[in-house]
């Protein structure tokens, strides 16, 4: 029997600098002194009510650019960050009054390596397994299969304060499956990855979800959440502005292709031209450039150039993508995820 | 609570504190033992000050090893795991409530407290001479205060280290630590400071004046000291009000 996420109308406003669990590479250690300070000035909003519901044996994904509330909502869903506002459900247990039974489920690679510095690769796997009280036998077998799975046992016997970034972050995902916990946890775990261990990575997430597992991962990078997830929920704003199948959301961008143009200009005649070019749904104004949804995409160019030269305007350039679900971040912000 | 998982968390304590063992005695123990040695040997031997004194000194030099290392065994660890290293985060997954890792914490710490103060005693015993007058009469009340000793600094460790960030760490050694140490009745009675009569009442606000003058009235009572009684009353509150902190700094500390 898998195990499922829940969340209702999570609010978080963090009321001092900085949330260790779910603070971004920039922050540095704050002191006594300034913390006190920085408690009335600071009030970050970083969840606005997001509501999620994630099926047992399923790869659920949080995609959005950074500061969306995607590791935030990991670090409430992992007793990290307390909820300012609303529920958050492990399987049967609320996660803020029962943490604990919470914790005994969940298996959790943070955004960045916290490995425990004062012990060896092999001894942080051993560790781990006696926190969740696993007999001696198993926790030896176990760490010797995931250092073996990860490529890591040549150095298994290393203090891995040494490690590659690419190192510490398989060792850090081999550490959350120790337990074989039910629910795993991925906070942005390609950042940094090379593409090869990447894709050791994602056919690792498969197999642990082919055993029944939920896996909840945050990502920016969209086409991770294509790969990987069977649905995703798009985050901007601490607010889930798009949820669905990443082939249903792809196909809920109106047209499906997009063509961002450059011209030498772009009067308001020439976008109502535009739009009544056959296949063409949707035409915005961006920035000094026009973004055009349809549903072709480079057929259409000679239709536009045609158009423009008519009104004495020129293309200058043309960028075609297929449909995406860059694009349909695009289409419902305004702005790219790598923003 | 769990015992599995905190006595896991124990173990792990015990073996990284087995790993790093030799360093840990010399940067706790090198230091009063040349204290030992300056004070009690050289400044005897030339005259300067009296025989008596060694055995003055020897419950005062138990009392500050066994004050920094609890100090620091929790203290540093605990700054560096919850600042860049973030390495704290895995046990604070565990299935264990958050202030049984505090309380592990603890107890890890005074082990390592106890464990120095009855490392410093032999070589210090040794380099002061046999004619201390130490007396083994109140073995009982000495481990008592040892114990109380052991729990405050632990809890006053894990209270520092939830409160102070890497940057600071200088700081707290020069405005916490060097002025605990030097009036902490640790190289002199607490009755000497009579003719510092203000400064006489502030000490009292210093843990590591109940810690020496405890060990002083249980290991030399020859010595003028503090009613044992009294320094045993104060040593218990000391540590409720420690700990308390401790585990609510913790626990603030590990959840944003």
């Amino acid at each position: 029997m898998g195990v499922g996420i829940r969340t209702h109308d999570l609010r978080k406003i963090y009321t001092s600098p900085p949330p260790m669990a779910a603070r971004g590479a920039a922050f540095a250690g704050g002191g006594f002194g300034k913390k006190a300070k920085g408690a009335k000035s600071a009030n970050i909003v970083a969840l606005e009510g997001i509501s999620l519901e994630v099926a047992p044996g399923e790869i659920f994904g949080l995609l959005g650019p950074n500061g969306a509330g995607k590791s935030t909502t990991v670090g409430i869903l992992t007793t990290r960050v307390r909820p300012t506002g609303g529920e958050a459900y492990i399987g049967e247990f609320d996660v803020w009054r029962q943490q604990v039974e919470a914790k005994r489920l969940i298996g959790v690679v943070q955004q960045r390596p916290n490995l425990d510095f004062s012990l060896t690769a092999r001894e942080i796997l051993i560790f781990h397994g006696a926190y969740f009280g696993m007999p001696s036998a198993d926790r030896q077998r176990r760490a010797s299969e995931l250092l073996e799975q990860f490529q890591l046992t040549p150095r298994a016997d290393e203090l891995t304060r040494g490690f590659s970034g690419g190192m510490m972050q398989r060792l850090s995902v081999a550490r959350a499956l120790m337990h074989d916990p039910q629910v795993l946890f991925l906070d942005e775990p390609s950042t940094g990855l090379d593409p090869q261990t990447r894709l050791l990575l994602w056919g690792i997430i498969r197999e642990y979800n082919g055993q029944g597992k939920t896996i909840l991962i945050t990502t920016h990078n969209m086409e991770e959440a294509d790969e990987l997830c069977h649905r995703v929920a798009i985050v901007d704003h601490g607010k889930v502005i798009a949820l669905g199948t990443p082939a249903a959301l792809k196909a809920s961008i109106p047209g499906g292709y997009l063509l961002q143009l450059r011209f030498s200009s772009a009067p308001a005649s020439l976008i109502d031209l535009l739009k009544q070019l056959p296949g063409v749904t949707e035409v915005r104004e961006n920035g000094p450039g026009i973004d055009v949804y349809a549903d072709r995409g480079g057929s259409l160019i000679p239709a536009i150039v045609a158009t423009a030269t008519e009104n004495s305007i020129d293309l200058h350039d043309v960028h075609i993508s297929e449909p995406s679900l860059e694009n349909l971040f695009l289409h419902h912000t305004g702005r790219s995820l790598r923003q | 609570m769990n015992a599995k998982t905190f006595l896991a968390l124990f173990a792990r304590d015990v073996h990284v504190a087995r790993r790093n063992a030799i360093t840990t005695l010399i940067q706790t123990l090198l230091q009063p033992l040349m204290f030992v040695f300056v004070f009690g040997q050289v400044l005897t031997r030339s005259g300067m000050m009296a025989a008596s004194y060694k055995g003055m000194l020897l419950p005062g030099i138990i009392a500050i090893a066994m004050t920094m290392t609890g100090v620091q065994a929790v203290a540093m660890p605990v700054i560096a795991e919850f600042q860049f290293t973030r390495e704290i985060e895995d046990r604070l997954l565990a299935p264990i409530r958050t202030e049984w890792i505090a309380v592990e914490k603890i107890l890890a710490g005074m082990v390592q407290a106890l464990v120095s103060g009855a490392v410093v005693a032999l070589p210090a015993r040794f380099l002061l001479g046999s004619d201390l007058g130490i007396s083994t009469d109140h073995l009982g009340l000495v481990l008592l205060i040892a114990l109380m000793v052991a729990v405050f600094s632990a809890a006053g460790g894990l209270t520092l280290g939830c409160s102070v960030g890497q940057t600071q760490i200088g700081l707290m050694f020069s405005i916490v630590l060097a002025p605990m140490l030097m009036f902490g009745c640790t190289y002199y009675p607490w009755s000497a400071l009579a003719s510092f009569p203000i400064l006489q009442k502030l000490v009292l606000l210093n843990p590591m004046v109940y810690a020496s003058e405890g060990l002083r009235g249980t290991l030399a009572p020859q010595y003028p000291h503090m009613s044992t009684a009294a320094v045993i009353a104060v040593l218990a509150v000391i540590d409720i009000g420690l700990v308390v902190t401790g585990l609510w700094r913790f626990q603030s500390k590990s959840v944003t």
